[in-house]
C-alpha cells in the first residue's frame, strides 16, 4: 500500500525519536504555559534547577527515579509478550499490602536480614499475584487484558480503602492508614548510609530501593535476553502461533509474564511503604503506575531507555513541585500534560513520525549503510 | 513473451466491457503486476488462471478500487476511466465476490445486502426496495435466499450466494469472482456455474480468477494467463487445451528432475489410524485417515488446497487436538484423549517444516540465529540450564548456514529481511539438522525461487534415504510425484486412496483429488 | 408511606442521579467501540467536559452555552484519538490513556490560570447551573398516596440533563438499529472491509462515531460540573468513565442492555452511601467498599465468561489496513 519505509537505524529509534517526541511534548506545554501567561523558558529552568540543582534534589529525583523504574519495568515485561499491562498501579497498591502485613505484623520480632528482604518478597508476591489473575483470565478464559487490568485497579483501590479504614487501620487514629513498620522492615537512607562512611549529602527520601531498581533493571535484561524464558516470552509477543509451533506453551508464558509484570510492579511499594512512608497509607501509588506505561514506551522497553526516562520522569515530577512554589498560575499538573503528551506522541502517534523519520535518515545517510537489508 | 491482445479485439469487432493498458502495481520491492493488458468482451465469461502469487487477486483489487494501480489506463465501455475505491467501481457497474467473503457474520441476509446501498438514511425505506431486488434475482436466476437469516448460520455456497446478490444488486454489469469455488463442494460449484451461465445470457461480463484448469475449460468463453505478475497469453477458450495453459501458467519446463533414487522402505515409523476432526461447528475436517509412513520412504499427499491436507499437518505435529483416532510415532501412542503438544511431539523424535513459514515456521522479528533454535531452544543446542548461549548459537546457525546455503550469511539478520527462499531454507535447516526419525513437510518450496526448490528436493531425498520416514504435503502436483514413493490423495478430508508411485499419472491423481476413488479413477 | 419504602425511593432516586453521566458516557462508548475503536478516554473526554462546562456557564452564566463548550471540547479530545487511531492507526488504548493523563493535566493547568483557585472553577450560581424541573400536576397528584410521591420524587425534579440522557438511550438504540448509518456503523466494528468493499468510508465513519461519543461525553461532563455539582473540581470523574466503560461491555455494546447496567451501577453507588454502617437483615453490614468494587468484579466475571458471554465486536481495536 503505502511505501517502502526503510528501517530505521537503532540508534535512531532509541535515542534521537525519543529525544524529538520529548521536544514536541515540552514545545507543546511550552505553548500552554505561554498563553496562560507565564514565560515557558523560565519555568524549564525552574523545574532543572528543581530537580538537580537545589540541595536534596537530586535525592528526590531519584526518590521518583526508582518508583518509575519499576512501573517502566513492569509494563515493559508484559510489552516483550505484547500484553498491555495498565495495571501497574494496582499491582503497586496491592503490592503495598505485601510489604506492610509483613512490615507491620511480622518484622517487630524478626531481625532485619530476616524481615526487610521477607517484606520485598511479599510486596513482590502480592503484586505478582495482582497480575497473574488478569494474565490466567486472558489466557485461559480469552478476557482482555487492558480491560481487566483496568478493573483490578479499581478493584485494589476499593479492597484497600476497606482494609485501611477498617480491619488494618491503625487505632486512634482519623486517617486511614496502618500503624507505622517496625525499624527491622525499613529500607535505609542513602543520605544516612553515605553519612555513615563520612559523605555528607542533604537528607532526601532517597533510599536503598534505588539499588533494587537498578538491580531489576540489570535482571530484566538478563531475563528478556539472556534467559530461556525471555525467549520464550519475545517468542510469544512476536507470533505467538510460531510459539505454539515451537512447543511453547502460549498461556503459561502470559500468565507468568503477567506475575513477574505484577511482581516488578509491587516492588515499587518498598520504596515507598518500607523506604518513605513507613506506614501503609491510601493512594501510595499516586499514578506512579500509569506513569510506567509513558516511561515504557519511551524507553523503547529496553533497561537502559527504561533507567534514562525514568530518570527524565524523576527530574519532571521533582523539578515540577518546584513549580508549586516559584509560580502562582503553573503547578505540577503541568508534568501531567507532558506525560500525557509524551504518551500520545511516543505512543499512540508512533505511526506519525516514525516513517518520515525513517525516509529522511535513508536519504540522508546513503544508502550504502543499509544495503544489506 | 506478452501478447497483445488489442489488435486481435479490432479484428473481431466486438465491444469491449473492460480494457486494462499496461497496469502496473508494486507493494515495496515485489511486483505484483507488471505492464498488464487485458481485453474483456461483453456478455462472456471471461477466464483469468494462474498460479498462487502470479497477480491475478492485486489486478482485480485493482479493478474494483481495492488497490490504486502505480501506472496504466482502464477503459471500460469504451471510455477511459479512473477508478479511485470501491464507490467508483460500483459507480461503473462493477461488482466483486471477494475469495474471502465481505459479510458481516452477525447481520441478516438483507443487512449485508443493503450495507452501502440502503437507499435512504433510514433504513425503513430502503428495505422494500431491497426485498424486491432479492426476490427478482431469486427469481431470474436461481438465487433464493431467506432475507431474515443470519449469515454465519448459512452454508458456505448460501454465503456465497449472498455475496453475489450484494455484488449485482445495483445493476452490475461487470462481475469479478475471485477463485469463487476454492471453498465450495462440487455440487456448489456446479450451481454456482450455472448461476454464471443465465448471468452471462444476460448480457452480464464476468471476469472469473481461479487457479483451476478444469474449470476454464468448462465455463469460460476466453482466458488470460498470468504468471510472476505478467499476463504471458490470451486464448479463447475452444482453441486451447489444458496442456498449453498448463505450461503457459508454470512457464517452466517440468523441472522436478530430482533423481529419487530407490527407496528402501523399512518399518513403519508413523502410523494414523482412524484419525477424525470435526470442527467446532460440526464440519467434517477430516474422516477415519488410516495410512503409514515407513523409514526410508516419502509419502506423499496430493489434493486441492484446503481438503484437509493443513489439519492433517497440525495434528500430526501436535498443534491441533484430533477428534478421534490415534497416532503411533516410533512406537509410542498419542490418542485423541490423550493428546502431546508439540513439545512433546518433537522429543518423540518429530521433526515438522510447516505450510506457512510466516507463520509459523518463523518469528519474523526475530534474528537468523534466534530462529535456528526455534523450538529446540529448551535444548542443550541453546545453552545449558536456563540461559541462553548466544556464542554456541552464533556458533550453530554460522555452520548450518554453511551447510544449507543460506544468503546473507548474517546470523543477526532478522528473518523478515532474507528472502522467501532463504527463509525457508532456515527452517529446513533446522528441521532437518535435529536428525528427526519421522519429517512432517509441508509445502515445503512455495513462494521459492527455482534454485532453492532444487537444493531443498535433493535435502527431503537425502534424508528420506538416511531412514527417515518422510510426509510430504504439497499442493504442487509435480512437487509430489517428483519426490513421492507412494501418493496418497485427499478429498473433503478422507484419504481417496494410496498409490505407489508407479502407478499414479497426473490424470489419475486429477480424477483422485476431484474425489473420485483409485479404482473409478482407473 | 413506611420508613424503609422512603429511603428506597430515595435511593432509587440517587440511583437516577448518578446514573445519568454513566448513561451518557455508556452511549458514546457504544457508538466508539461498535465502530471498531477501542474508548478507554471515556474518562478524559468527561473531565474535560465538565471543565469546560463549568468555565462556560461561569463565564457566560448560561447553563446551556456550558454545555455546548463542554460538548466542543469533548469532540476535540475525540478528535486527538481518532487523528491518533484512525488516521495513524495507533494503539487504541494507549492513546486514551494519552488522553485522560491530558485531561487531568489540562483540566488543572487551565482551571488554576483562568480561575485562581487551586484547578477549580468558582461555585456556579443558581442561574449558572442546572437546577431541578418541577413537572405539570406535582402538586395534584402529591395528595394521591404512594403513587404521588413516587412521581414527585422519582419522576418529577430532576434537572433536564436527567431527562435527556433517559431520552438518548432509545435515540441511540433507533441510530444503530434503525438508520443507514447505524448499519454501517455496526458493519465497520465487525468487518471493516466490508464496509471498505461497499464502497463507503472505513476512516470517515469511525470519525463520526468518534464525534457522537465525543458530543455524549460532553454532555456527560455538563452534567457533573453543572447540574448535578455546582462547579467544577479536579479529577471530578473520579472513575465514572471507566464504570461506564464497563456498563458498555455489560450491556454488551447494546443500548439498552447498557442503560440497565448503568442504572444497577448507579443503586449500588446510591446504595452504598444509604447503607454506611447499617447492617442488613441476613446478611449483616456489607462494606460500601465492596459494593463500590461490584460494577469492576462484575465486568471481570462476565467477561471471563463467568457470568454470560459477552463479545465484543469483532475489528474492534484493530486499525484498518486495507
Amino acid at each position: 500500500m503505502s511505501a517502502v519505509t526503510p528501517p530505521l537505524p537503532r540508534w535512531a529509534d532509541v535515542f534521537l525519536l525519543p529525544i524529538i517526541n520529548l521536544s514536541i511534548a515540552l514545545i507543546i506545554c511550552g505553548v500552554i504555559i505561554f498563553a496562560i501567561g507565564e514565560n515557558p523558558w523560565t519555568a524549564l529552568i525552574v523545574m532543572l534547577k528543581g530537580a538537580f540543582v537545589f540541595p536534596g534534589s537530586l535525592g528526590y529525583t531519584l526518590y521518583y527515579t526508582t518508583n518509575f523504574i519499576f512501573t517502566g519495568l513492569a509494563v515493559a515485561v508484559a510489552f516483550h509478550a505484547m500484553m498491555f499491562n495498565i495495571g501497574g498501579e494496582g499491582q503497586a497498591y496491592v503490592g503495598g499490602l505485601g510489604a506492610g502485613l509483613v512490615a507491620v505484623f511480622l518484622a517487630p520480632s524478626l531481625p532485619l536480614l530476616i524481615a526487610l528482604p521477607l517484606a520485598i518478597m511479599m510486596a513482590a508476591l502480592f503484586g505478582a499475584f495482582w497480575g497473574l489473575v488478569p494474565g490466567y483470565l486472558q489466557a485461559k478464559r480469552g478476557s482482555h487484558i487492558v480491560i481487566t487490568t483496568i478493573m483490578f485497579n479499581f478493584i485494589a483501590a476499593s479492597l484497600m480503602v476497606w482494609l485501611l479504614s477498617g480491619p488494618l487501620m491503625a487505632p486512634g487514629q482519623m486517617s486511614s492508614q496502618t500503624v507505622r513498620i517496625a525499624e527491622s522492615a525499613e529500607m535505609a537512607k542513602i543520605a544516612s548510609l553515605l553519612g555513615y562512611v563520612g559523605f555528607k549529602v542533604a537528607s532526601s527520601p532517597l533510599n536503598l530501593s534505588f539499588v533494587l531498581a537498578i538491580i531489576a533493571l540489570f535482571v530484566f535484561w538478563v531475563l528478556i535476553w539472556k534467559t530461556k524464558l525471555g525467549y520464550e516470552i519475545r517468542a510469544v509477543g512476536q507470533n505467538p502461533e510460531a510459539a505454539h509451533y515451537a512447543g511453547i506453551n502460549v498461556s503459561r508464558i502470559i500468565i507468568i509474564t503477567l506475575a513477574i509484570s505484577g511482581g516488578i510492579a509491587g516492588l515499587m511499594s518498598v520504596n515507598e511503604i518500607l523506604g518513605v512512608q513507613h506506614k501503609v497509607i491510601l493512594n501510595f501509588t499516586a499514578g506512579f503506575g500509569f506513569t510506567g506505561i509513558a516511561v515504557s514506551l519511551m524507553g523503547r522497553n529496553h533497561p537502559i531507555g527504561i533507567f534514562l526516562a525514568s530518570l527524565l520522569f524523576g527530574a519532571l515530577y521533582q523539578g515540577g513541585a518546584e513549580l508549586d512554589f516559584e509560580f502562582r498560575t503553573i503547578t505540577r499538573e503541568v508534568v501531567l500534560l507532558i506525560q500525557g503528551l509524551i504518551i500520545l506522541f511516543c505512543g499512540a502517534l508512533v505511526h506519525m513520525l516514525n516513517p518520515p523519520m525513517a525516509r529522511l535518515l535513508a536519504r540522508l545517510i546513503k544508502p550504502k549503510e543499509l544495503d544489506h537489508v | 513473451m506478452t501478447e497483445s491482445l488489442s489488435g486481435e479485439n479490432q479484428a473481431t469487432g466486438s465491444p469491449l466491457a473492460l480494457q486494462l493498458k499496461s497496469v502496473s502495481k508494486s507493494f515495496g520491492l515485489v511486483r505484483a503486476n507488471r505492464d498488464v493488458d487485458l481485453s474483456v468482451e461483453a456478455g462472456t465469461i471471461h477466464g483469468i488462471i494462474g498460479e498462487n502469487g502470479a497477480g491475478k487477486s492485486t489486478l482485480m483489487n485493482i479493478l474494483y478500487g481495492l488497490h490504486r494501480a502505480d501506472s496504466g489506463e482502464m477503459w471500460i465501455d469504451g471510455e477511459l476511466t479512473a477508478i479511485r475505491s470501491s464507490a467508483d467501481a460500483i459507480g461503473h457497474g462493477i461488482g466483486m465476490v471477494h475469495q474471502h467473503f465481505m459479510l458481516v457474520p452477525n447481520f441478516s441476509v438483507i443487512e449485508n445486502v443493503m450495507l452501502g446501498s440502503e437507499g435512504g438514511s433510514l433504513l425503513k425505506e430502503g428495505r422494500t426496495a431491497t426485498l424486491k431486488v432479492l426476490d427478482d434475482l431469486g427469481q431470474n436466476y436461481g438465487m433464493t435466499v431467506d432475507p431474515e437469516a443470519i449469515v454465519s448460520e448459512l452454508s458456505v455456497g448460501l454465503q456465497q450466494r449472498v455475496e453475489i446478490i450484494k455484488a449485482l444488486k445495483g445493476g452490475a454489469r461487470v462481475l469479478i469472482l475471485d477463485e469463487p469455488t476454492g471453498v465450495l463442494t462440487p455440487n456448489e460449484a456446479q450451481q454456482l456455474f450455472e448461476i454464471l451461465k443465465v448471468l452471462r445470457d444476460d448480457g452480464v461480463t464476468i471476469l472469473l480468477i481461479t487457479h483451476k484448469l478444469a474449470e476454464i475449460m468448462a465455463i469460460t468463453d476466453a482466458v488470460s494467463i498470468m504468471r510472476n505478475g505478467e499476463m504471458v497469453g490470451h486464448r479463447k477458450t475452444r482453441e486451447t487445451n489444458p496442456q498449453e495453459l498448463a505450461e503457459l501458467m508454470v512457464g517452466r519446463q517440468v523441472l522436478l528432475n530430482v533423481d529419487r533414487g530407490v527407496a528402501n522402505p523399512a518399518e513403519p515409523l508413523l502410523a494414523v489410524e482412524d484419525l477424525s476432526l470435526t470442527s467446532s461447528g460440526g464440519q467434517e475436517l477430516l474422516k477415519k485417515m488410516s495410512f503409514e509412513v515407513r523409514a526410508g520412504e516419502i509419502l506423499g499427499v496430493a489434493g486441492v488446497a484446503g481438503n484437509g491436507q493443513s489439519e492433517l499437518l497440525e495434528i500430526l505435529a501436535g498443534m491441533q487436538q484430533a477428534t478421534s483416532g490415534s497416532i503411533q510415532v516410533l512406537g509410542q501412542t498419542i490418542t485423541a484423549k490423550d493428546p502431546k503438544d508439540p513439545k512433546s511431539v518433537r522429543a518423540m523424535g518429530v521433526g515438522h517444516i510447516p505450510e506457512d513459514r510466516h507463520h509459523h515456521g518463523l518469528v519474523l522479528e526475530f534474528e537468523a540465529q534466534e530462529n535456528i533454535v526455534l523450538g529446540q531452544h529448551d535444548g542443550a543446542l541453546a545453552g545449558q540450564g536456563k540461559f541462553l548461549d548466544n556464542r554456541a548459537i552464533t556458533a550453530h546457525c554460522r555452520t548450518l548456514m554453511d551447510t544449507y546455503d543460506i544468503r546473507p550469511t548474517n546470523p543477526n539478520l532478522k528473518a523478515k529481511n532474507f528472502s522467501g527462499g532463504n527463509q525457508q531454507k532456515i527452517v529446513i535447516a533446522r528441521e532437518m539438522n535435529a536428525n528427526p526419525k519421522v519429517l512432517i513437510v509441508g509445502q515445503p518450496t512455495r513462494g521459492v525461487d527455482i534454485g532453492a526448490i532444487e537444493f531443498i528436493h535433493k535435502q527431503l531425498i537425502a534424508l528420506r534415504d538416511a531412514g527417515c520416514a518422510i510426509l510430504l504435503v504439497s499442493v504442487e502436483l509435480d512437487e509430489i510425484m517428483g519426490l513421492s514413493d507412494r501418493i496418497m490423495v485427499m478429498n473433503a478430508g478422507k484419504q481417496v486412496g494410496i498409490l505407489d508411485r508407479e502407478e499414479a499419472n497426473e490424470q489419475k491423481l486429477g480424477l483422485m483429488m476431484a474425489g473420485l476413488s483409485s479404482d473409478q479413477a482407473a | 408511606m413506611s420508613e424503609f419504602a422512603l429511603q428506597l425511593l430515595y435511593t432509587f432516586d440517587g440511583t437516577i442521579r448518578l446514573a445519568t453521566p454513566l448513561i451518557l458516557c455508556a452511549m458514546a462508548g457504544i457508538f466508539s467501540e461498535r465502530s471498531g475503536v477501542i474508548d478507554i478516554s471515556l474518562e478524559g473526554k468527561l473531565l474535560t467536559g465538565a471543565f469546560v462546562a463549568a468555565a462556560v456557564a461561569h463565564t457566560t452564566g448560561s447553563p446551556w452555552l456550558g454545555v455546548g463548550g463542554a460538548i466542543l471540547a469533548s469532540v476535540c479530545m475525540s478528535m486527538i484519538h481518532g487523528f491518533a487511531c484512525i488516521t495513524h492507526r495507533g494503539n487504541q488504548v494507549v492513546s486514551g490513556l494519552a488522553i485522560n493523563i491530558l485531561a487531568s493535566g489540562l483540566t488543572v493547568t487551565i482551571g488554576i490560570a483562568l480561575f485562581r483557585q487551586g484547578g477549580q472553577t468558582p461555585l456556579l450560581a443558581k442561574g449558572e447551573r442546572f437546577g431541578p424541573t418541577e413537572w405539570w400536576l406535582v402538586d395534584l397528584f402529591n395528595h394521591v398516596p404512594i403513587l404521588g410521591t413516587i412521581y414527585r420524587e422519582l419522576i418529577s425534579g430532576h434537572n433536564m440533563l436527567v431527562y435527556l440522557a433517559l431520552f438518548l438511550v432509545p435515540v441511540s438504540a433507533f441510530i444503530l438499529y434503525k438508520t443507514r448509518f447505524g448499519l454501517r456503523l455496526r458493519a465497520v466494528g465487525e468487518v471493516p472491509a466490508a464496509v471498505d468493499s461497499a464502497g463507503v468510508s472505513v476512516i470517515w465513519l469511525r470519525y463520526r462515531a468518534l464525534i457522537l461519543a465525543g458530543l455524549l461525553c460532553g454532555i456527560a461532563g455538563a452534567y457533573l460540573s453543572t447540574a448535578q455539582g455546582a462547579g467544577f473540581v479536579r479529577e471530578m470523574s473520579a472513575g465514572k468513565g471507566y464504570i461506564a466503560l464497563a456498563a458498555v461491555i455489560f450491556g454488551k455494546w447494546r443500548p439498552v442492555p447498557a442503560l440497565l447496567a448503568c442504572l444497577l451501577f448507579g443503586f449500588l453507588e446510591s446504595a452504598s452511601s444509604r447503607l454506611e454502617g447499617v447492617p442488613l437483615p441476613l446478611i449483616g453490614e456489607v462494606p460500601t467498599q465492596l459494593m463500590l468494587a461490584l460494577p469492576y468484579i462484575m465486568t471481570v466475571l462476565l467477561l471471563a465468561g463467568f457470568i454470560g458471554k459477552a463479545n465484543p465486536p469483532k475489528a474492534i481495536g484493530e486499525p484498518y489496513i486495507k
